[in-house]
């Protein structure tokens, strides 16, 4: 059983070192177990598709976003004015 | 019909990101984009009074958001541009190349005009998506693939493991999925 396990992972597991994967963040073990994983489970082997097109329409659109400081300094400059106007 | 409110306070975590992309497609400079971003908030709640409810918040915010940008650009057209007059002469069997260096200079952007419309409808589609997840699933899906930032900086910034940056990520993407599912995949 133990040993079973270091090479057979359950979905739970699977989906996570997929997502992990999609940010290159995934270890050649792990993504061996992934594609071992993905050859026996048909639900996963969808997610698995599906995930990497969401990870090349991000990559497609060129999306940008404010950081969290930059947002701060928005959300003050609101409440200084709207302090202001009340 | 219920009528839409307004709620200044939500304004920066609900919207800044959808009008930031909306205005980077437009004027193609960050920090442009960022000032106009909060001239339109200022703006915004100047004028709550007149805010009569029949749109959404956001819709409201980005026609608003429209006229700043239509601003931006006549001010930046007003000395310069308009000095600058630019006549051609054409002669020779060669005409659709001008004299000026600027028709000389290959317009990568026309090239994929069509392309760079759907990209930027598919960007605020997305953006959209992940307005609507919960605040920390948006924010951490955010930090991670839009802002690029590493695992170890997000789980120090906010505070969790990386176990579990994994899973919120997994749960932002799965609703992430079906919600573009009808449209874009």
């Amino acid at each position: 059983m133990k040993k079973k396990s270091k090479l057979f992972i359950n979905c739970d597991e699977a989906v996570i070192i997929c997502d992990k994967s999609q940010y290159n963040e995934a270890t050649w073990l792990d993504k061996l177990k992934l594609n071992l994983h993905l050859l026996l489970c048909g639900m996963c082997k969808k997610y698995s598709s599906n995930n990497t097109k969401l990870t090349s329409l991000c990559s497609k659109a060129k999306l940008n976003a404010l950081s969290n400081e930059q947002k701060e300094v928005m959300k003050k400059v609101i409440e200084t004015e709207s302090l202001k106007k009340q | 019909m219920p009528k839409n409110t307004l709620n200044p306070s939500e304004w920066v975590d609900l919207y800044a990101d959808y009008l930031f992309n909306y205005t980077i497609g437009r004027v193609n400079d960050t920090e442009i984009a960022q000032d106009l971003v909060q001239e339109t908030f200022l703006a915004a709640l100047k004028s709550a009074d007149n805010f009569r409810g029949n749109a959404s918040e956001r819709t409201w915010l980005v026609s608003i958001l429209k006229r700043k940008i239509i601003d931006h650009y006549r001010r930046s057209n007003s000395a310069k541009g308009q000095a600058e007059v630019k006549i051609n002469f054409p002669i020779g069997s060669d005409e659709s190349e001008g004299d000026w260096l600027e028709e000389r200079v290959a317009d990568k952007r026309r090239m994929n005009i069509e392309d760079s419309i759907q990209n930027e409808e598919l960007g605020l589609a997305i953006q959209k998506c992940i307005d609507k997840l919960p605040k920390k699933q948006a924010d951490v899906f955010t930090m991670k693939t839009i802002l690029g930032m590493d695992t170890e900086e997000i789980c120090n910034e906010l505070n969790i493991t990386p176990s579990n940056l994994w899973v919120i990520i997994h749960r932002a993407r799965t609703a992430l999925a079906s919600c573009l599912k009808s449209n874009w995949f």
